[in-house]
């Protein structure tokens, strides 16, 4: 035996920082089609190798191959793209919004639309989302007046939560969205408990649960999982692995052996890890945990594994921590690109219309925030009423807030 | 009418809830099957079944945050944290969710829930079995904080906290679940069966929340208490022999304004007694509704009789414990005063 020596605490690093040339040739990416899928009702024990491979439908060449494939028509595709597109468009212009003074805050999907928009395709009215800050894809997908989440992001006089919450936490019960916390991985469990409360009643509504790689770190994530386990509560529980928690890389909430879907085995829970920028492969993976938690078999975990292009929030500069040209170089590509790469192949679509699904798109966005300026902007207004700031505290407003309120003269 | 103990008229509250409203239901570490380390729970999974009264995993914020989503979906949960002490991992879903959904989603989703807690010490539970949290939930807007002293009360209040369409916490002294402690720990205890407080009717009544009792009328000086705190006042008032009105809060928020200003500006004296620690206690804020309101009617310094700022002690639990010897001192030394 050599000599002890002394101990040494280890701190992951990213493989790249600014300056460096990022080359991902070492990330294994299993060939598309490659991944067996199994019948809804298997046991979490029996599918181990799902939470370490990755679950893809599109192929180099624009093909959608293997059993995960062949679930949506080409007019449905096409509405997906138009999806993942209206976010694009929406993002940059609220971008800009953000930029001009309108706001602010803001946070963009760019890079990671295909997960929310193929999961919303897989719910029904009534199931509810327990979402994080970058699931617009969701209201996105949905007929949610884009006009009111504008309102929303300029705190404005039809802002729908009157001015109370930071741009872009949305709420709506009617749209299957619940009110955003902005703590991370609160919603995680609450979504769980939802999903409980529709089998306690006896219902067949279903929740899902959004997390981000960071957010896995915290208690709540456990909460969540021991909870949804021990009550195979009908709940599907989404991580969003986008490589990065604003500038600490997933290393620093992960073991590197270990992947995030793995997480559910430990469980008990059937966990998948999915391609999050293959829109295709993403909604059969929702298709099947949804299906599953219908039928009474329980929580699925699913690990999308894609990348955040963009900066974490209109306050963060990538460029300080990571290099610019990472997401040119990430192996999973640009999601938007890859299903109209798809939808031409098939002859469904083309450059020209793609140009043009962009253009009228851009004007709908633009159309939205003409209607929205109207109602007021952030630094110059008009916002609800003063007032309203003591509402809805309480049902009804206690002794203490109602001199509070005739204090502030409002 | 019959007698019940704090424990049983708390079981009666859940059970005539349950009764009312499938929407109610119960859970918390050890509450199904055996039916709570308190035994507050005993025999509801029996009689609701266990989809409505259910053993959870330990973990108290998944219990709120769990609940809370139940809340969402229109269920009125109404969980036990099995220690007061034990709150802290869910202070997180507590103060920054429960407390917030109503608001941040322009009331488009509401979380109507009970969080059911034994407080308090007196039961030789060390550091973590005998904390008092009420100050600390007081500070957050959006939740109500209730403590009730008697059975009667304690299951009047649960239930109007259970129908309430805000988040509740429900504080359980647990030194009066079997009877009403005055602080002479030396002496026999007195059960519920032989205090007026302790008959309860079988059936459904609310006691409403945000309304203090006058535990005692008086003349001479006013004593703010609530829970444990109130009986060791009126031992201390009685074996003074000075004149106090004691107030019983029984909601600590929102908190009844009126009654406590008419109270101290008829006596123009206020002592204010509570068993958790002192700086920054709820006493501390008591003290302000005092001083704002009732200023120019005082006729001496207001006087807090708390724990002390440490950890509660096991072996010294009763000189940590503020009993009827220290409240007593306080009333004499405010009677002296001017």
């Amino acid at each position: 035996m050599s000599e002890p020596k002394p101990l040494s605490l280890y701190v992951p690093e990213p493989e790249f920082r600014p300056g460096d040339k990022p080359d991902f040739s070492n990330v294994p990416i299993p060939k598309a089609g490659s991944v067996r899928k199994p019948e809804i009702d298997v046991e979490a024990q029996d599918i181990h190798d799902l939470a370490y491979s990755i679950i893809r439908v599109m192929n180099h060449d624009g093909e959608a191959v293997g059993p995960w494939a062949g679930l949506l028509s080409d007019d449905e595709v096409k509405r997906g793209l138009e999806d993942m597109l209206r976010v694009r468009a929406f993002d940059s212009r609220m971008l800009k919004a953000q930029r001009q003074g309108k706001t602010s805050f803001y946070m963009q999907a760019l890079g990671e639309e295909a997960i929310a928009c193929a999961f919303a395709r897989a719910l029904r009215p009534g199931d509810m989302n327990f979402p994080t800050y970058r699931q617009q894809g969701l209201l996105l997908s949905s007929d949610y007046p884009m006009v009111d989440m504008m309102n929303q992001i300029y705190s404005n006089a039809a802002d729908p939560l009157k001015g109370r919450q930071l741009p872009i936490m949305y709420s709506s019960k009617q749209h299957g969205f619940f009110t955003i916390s902005g703590n991370l991985a609160t919603q995680f469990i609450q979504g769980v408990g939802w999903a409980m409360a529709s089998a306690i009643k006896g219902d067949d509504k279903i929740a899902t649960s959004w997390i981000g790689d960071g957010s896995t770190a915290e208690s709540d994530f456990h909460a969540a999982m021991v909870f949804a386990s021990t009550y195979r509560a009908p709940v599907v529980l989404n991580i969003v692995n986008n490589q990065w928690a604003i500038s600490t890389f997933q290393g620093i909430a992960r073991g590197k052996a270990a992947t995030f879907a793995a997480r559910g085995l430990g469980f008990g829970i059937p966990s998948l890890r999915v391609d999050g920028n293959d829109y295709l492969a993403v909604y059969a993976v929702a298709k099947w945990a949804t299906d599953r938690a219908r039928a009474g078999l329980g929580p699925t975990l699913i690990e999308y594994v894609t990348y955040r292009a963009g900066a974490h929030s209109t306050s963060d500069d990538p460029s300080a921590y990571r290099p610019k040209e990472e997401f040119d170089a990430w192996p999973l590509g640009d999601p938007v690109k890859r299903l109209k790469d798809y939808l031409i192949k098939r002859g469904a679509w083309s450059e020209a219309l793609h140009v043009q699904a962009n253009e009228i798109l851009e004007a709908e966005v633009a159309e939205a925030q003409r209607q929205a300026v109207k109602n007021g902007t952030l630094h110059d207004g008009p916002h609800s009423s003063a007032r309203t700031m003591f509402e809805d505290v309480y049902k009804d407003m206690p002794e203490h807030l109602v001199r509070q309120r005739q204090e502030a003269g409002v | 009418m019959a007698r019940m103990t704090m424990i049983q008229a708390i079981r009666s509250a859940m059970d005539n809830a349950m009764e009312r409203d499938d929407n109610v239901v119960v859970f918390g570490e050890d509450v199904g099957y055996f039916g709570g380390v308190f035994r507050c729970t005993e025999g509801l999974q029996k009689k609701y079944g266990k989809q409505r009264c259910f053993d959870s995993p330990i973990n108290e914020s998944g219990i709120v945050g769990s609940a809370i989503g139940m809340a969402a979906y229109g269920l009125r949960p109404c969980v036990e944290i099995q220690f007061a002490d034990y709150v802290m991992p869910a202070f997180d879903q507590i103060s920054q969710e429960a407390s917030r959904i109503r608001y941040r989603s322009a009331g488009d989703f509401t979380t109507p829930m009970v969080v059911r807690m034994p407080t308090g010490g007196g039961i030789f539970g060390g550091q973590t079995h005998s904390q008092s949290p009420e100050a600390i939930f007081a500070h957050v807007s959006g939740i109500k904080t209730v403590v009730p002293s008697n059975p009667y009360d304690a299951k009047g209040l649960l239930i109007a906290s259970i129908e309430d369409d805000d988040p509740v916490m429900f504080l359980e002294p647990k030194r009066l679940y079997n009877g009403p402690f005055d602080g002479h720990h030396d002496r026999p205890v007195t059960p519920w069966s032989k205090h007026d407080l302790g008959e309860v009717p079988e059936g459904h009544y609310t006691v409403p929340l945000g309304k203090a009792a006058i535990r005692r009328e008086g003349a001479e000086v006013t004593v703010l208490a609530y829970g444990t705190m109130v009986y060791v006042a009126e031992a201390a008032a009685a074996e003074t022999g000075i004149d106090a009105e004691i107030i019983d809060l029984r909601t600590i928020l929102p908190l009844d304004l009126e009654t406590i200003e008419a109270s101290v500006k008829k006596t123009g004296r206020c002592v204010i007694v509570h068993e958790a620690t002192k700086t920054c206690g709820f006493g501390a804020e008591l003290m302000s509704v005092v001083m704002e309101g009732c200023f120019y009617h005082l006729e001496a310094p207001v006087i807090r009789v708390t724990g002390y700022d440490t950890p509660y002690p096991h072996a010294h639990e009763w000189e940590y414990f503020p009993g009827p010897a220290r409240v007593g001192k306080a009333l004499k030394k405010v009677m002296e005063a001017a």
